[in-house]
């Protein structure tokens, strides 16, 4: 009889619910590389988790793990508070660019500037996924969104937050990281800097974020592959992927 | 065995968070509670707590959403600009069934308003924001109540994980007063398991706290579900005081909090007259002691509400007695505190 070896299985941080996120959308790869990375940090069991509003809300249905709702933009502050209340757990929250560049603006640059010590994923798709496609701060110059069919105006919507050049004078923050999900070494370096972000909150090392370039098919109107290809060509082009700070 | 201390309202509040076993305070500057967080920066470091200037109201309630999730007692204070900022996060504890105690020392409104004392802000603790949902709302009228009842507030935040408003004013919070403290007093959850809280899973799967409920037909169960809740609260937490009622009054004063304590005032002017005005006091403005107010009334002749607004708690008054005849309502907004002689004039003219 042949011996089964495991070559790849399930994270034990996922449960059996199957993703339900639309094809192609950045949301499962980044929910399954931080289950992964769960495991590999062997903490499941320490980990308190916060959702934000948007298609995220549901990533409590796929993470087994601790995990809380926050309302709209104030994931950080309720993470903040878990962390204080716990500081041997690990805590981290998970959020869009509606969620964490608009509404959550001023919660998040006063937690980075606090330096708490908890890490935050940043799920940059460039529009708000959840409520049908709207413009975000995030959404490109001249990018078509259901409010802004003519193409982002600068002169009527300003230009495009960059979050991470944003907080980065910020000295409470020490580890700021722009990733990509576009093809399988972009999604080997963005599991290493989420890991990275992890360990230096598990080693007392303070705020950290990354941000996920993430596809949004469905919303952007073109298929995954296509999507991708947007990403590496226009979206990265203005939001440049790499490490934007790093004093760990 | 108790202790005499002259004492500032907000500092009370204070002491009484400490000793009720809070250690986590999350508050942003507003007058008249100021004294809050600026007592609570030397105290709760020292008892081993959580004290965060919040950026915002926004945050301060978020913060304390954060820390009742995690399984701590945490309370947040405002005054009624900063109490408005909080409301979505005040529906959503309740939707995700938090405990938590909130303190609105109330100013004059609308909008920002002034730093005088009112009660304008009745609507917005009884009849909250978005959705179905009741905090307990508590309103003391003297500073050994700003002790006793923010005391009591975090027992009856986790017995029915819920949001508990202690609605006090500027008056009450400025105040200096003798109180007597019951130091010895024990919180009676303080220890009790909080098996919902997120501490990590150890040993289990991940548990969650959240309000969304998409499937349809759940939401509406949790709803019912959560009236169960204010169904047994209303049971069994109405509060209230009556004063001189054993004189068998021919007419009745309603008022809470500051004005409460101006109506005793009254109440003794009226009687050097040959007038017999009984007080009903409601503690608990939610829920609303309905029944023994219209207990209260059955047999005077009038039934005087004075609020310092124009006319909030007059409109649950009315629902009470189902009859508004015998209701005389008169308030004073924006700021204005009435004084017993004030109050005493407007029955004058109302009684032969
Ligand atoms: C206070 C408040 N305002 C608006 C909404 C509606 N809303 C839900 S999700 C969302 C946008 C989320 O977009 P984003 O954060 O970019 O996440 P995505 O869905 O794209 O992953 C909005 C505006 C809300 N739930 N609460």
């Amino acid at each position: 009889m042949a011996k089964e070896r495991v070559i790849y299985k399930k994270p034990e941080s996922l449960t059996d619910v199957p993703f339900t996120y639309c094809w192609g959308c950045g949301h499962s790869m980044a929910h399954k590389l931080i289950a992964e990375i769960i495991d590999e940090l062997d903490m499941r069991e320490k980990v308190i988790a916060v959702a934000p509003v948007g298609c995220a809300v549901f990533a409590y249905d796929f993470w087994d793990f601790d995990v809380t709702e926050a309302a709209h933009g104030r994931a950080p502050v309720v993470a903040t508070a878990i962390k204080r209340v716990h500081p041997d757990k690990f805590v981290f929250c998970y959020q869009g660019d509606g969620d964490l560049a608009s509404i959550g603006m001023a919660e998040t640059i006063h937690t980075a500037n606090r330096g708490e010590n908890i890490s935050v994923i940043f799920i940059n798709n460039t529009n708000y996924g959840m409520t049908g496609g709207q413009m975000a701060p995030t959404s490109l110059i001249s990018q078509v969104t259901t409010t802004s069919p003519y193409g982002r105006d600068v002169k009527n919507a300003g230009y495009p937050i960059k979050m991470l050049e944003l907080l980065s004078p910020l000295q409470g923050v020490k580890y700021l990281e722009r990733v990509k999900l576009t093809d399988v070494p972009s999604i080997v370096k963005a599991k290493k800097a989420i890991k990275k972000a992890f360990v230096n909150q598990l080693t007392n090392v303070g705020f950290s974020m990354v941000e996920v370039l993430s596809a949004c098919p469905a919303n952007w109107k073109k298929d995954p592959v296509k999507a991708n290809k947007w990403i590496d060509e226009e979206v990265s082009e203005y939001f440049p992927v790499g490490k934007i700070k790093d004093i760990t | 065995m108790s202790e005499k201390e002259l004492i500032k309202g907000n500092y009370a509040v204070v002491e009484a968070a400490i000793d009720a076993g809070c250690r986590f305070y999350a508050g942003y500057p507003i007058t008249p509670q100021n004294e809050i967080p600026e007592y609570m920066s030397h105290m709760m470091p020292e008892a081993g707590g959580t004290f965060i200037q919040a950026e915002s109201e926004l945050i301060s309630i978020n913060l304390v959403f954060g820390a009742a999730a995690a399984g701590a007692r945490a309370m947040t204070t405002s005054s009624s600009p900063g109490i408005s900022l909080m409301q979505e996060g005040l529906s959503y504890m309740a939707g995700c069934e938090l405990p938590a105690v909130i303190v609105n020392v109330m100013r004059g409104g609308p909008g920002l308003g002034n730093i005088q004392p009112s009660q304008a802000d009745y609507f917005q603790a009884v009849k909250p924001g978005h959705g179905d949902y009741h905090m307990i709302t508590l309103a003391p009228h003297n500073l050994n109540e700003m002790y006793d009842y923010t005391f009591g507030a975090f027992d009856l935040a986790d017995r029915y994980r819920n949001p508990v408003i202690i609605l006090a004013d500027g008056l009450l919070g400025q105040l200096m007063e003798n109180i007597e403290l019951d130091r010895t007093k024990k919180p009676e959850l303080l220890n009790a398991p909080k098996p919902w809280a997120l501490t990590g899973a150890r040993g289990r799967h991940g548990q969650r706290i959240l309000s969304l409920l998409m499937q349809p037909g759940v939401l509406e169960k949790h709803n019912f579900k959560l009236k169960e809740k204010w169904d047994l609260i209303t049971k069994n937490e109405q509060k209230f005081e009556l004063t001189n009622m054993d004189s068998n009054p021919d007419y009745l004063i309603v008022a809470f909090g500051t004005v409460a304590r101006v109506a005793k005032g009254t109440i003794q002017k009226a009687s050097a007259d040959g007038i017999k005005v009984g007080l009903f006091r409601p503690i608990t403005l939610w829920p609303y002691p309905s029944e023994a107010l219209k207990e209260a009334a059955k047999n005077v002749k009038k039934v005087f509400v004075f609020e310092m607004s124009l006319g909030q708690m007059v409109e649950d008054v009315k629902l009470a007695l189902g009859d508004a005849s015998k209701i005389e309502f008169y308030g004073r907004p924006g700021g204005g505190v009435p004084a017993a002689g004030e109050l005493y004039e407007f029955i004058k003219k109302r009684v032969k």
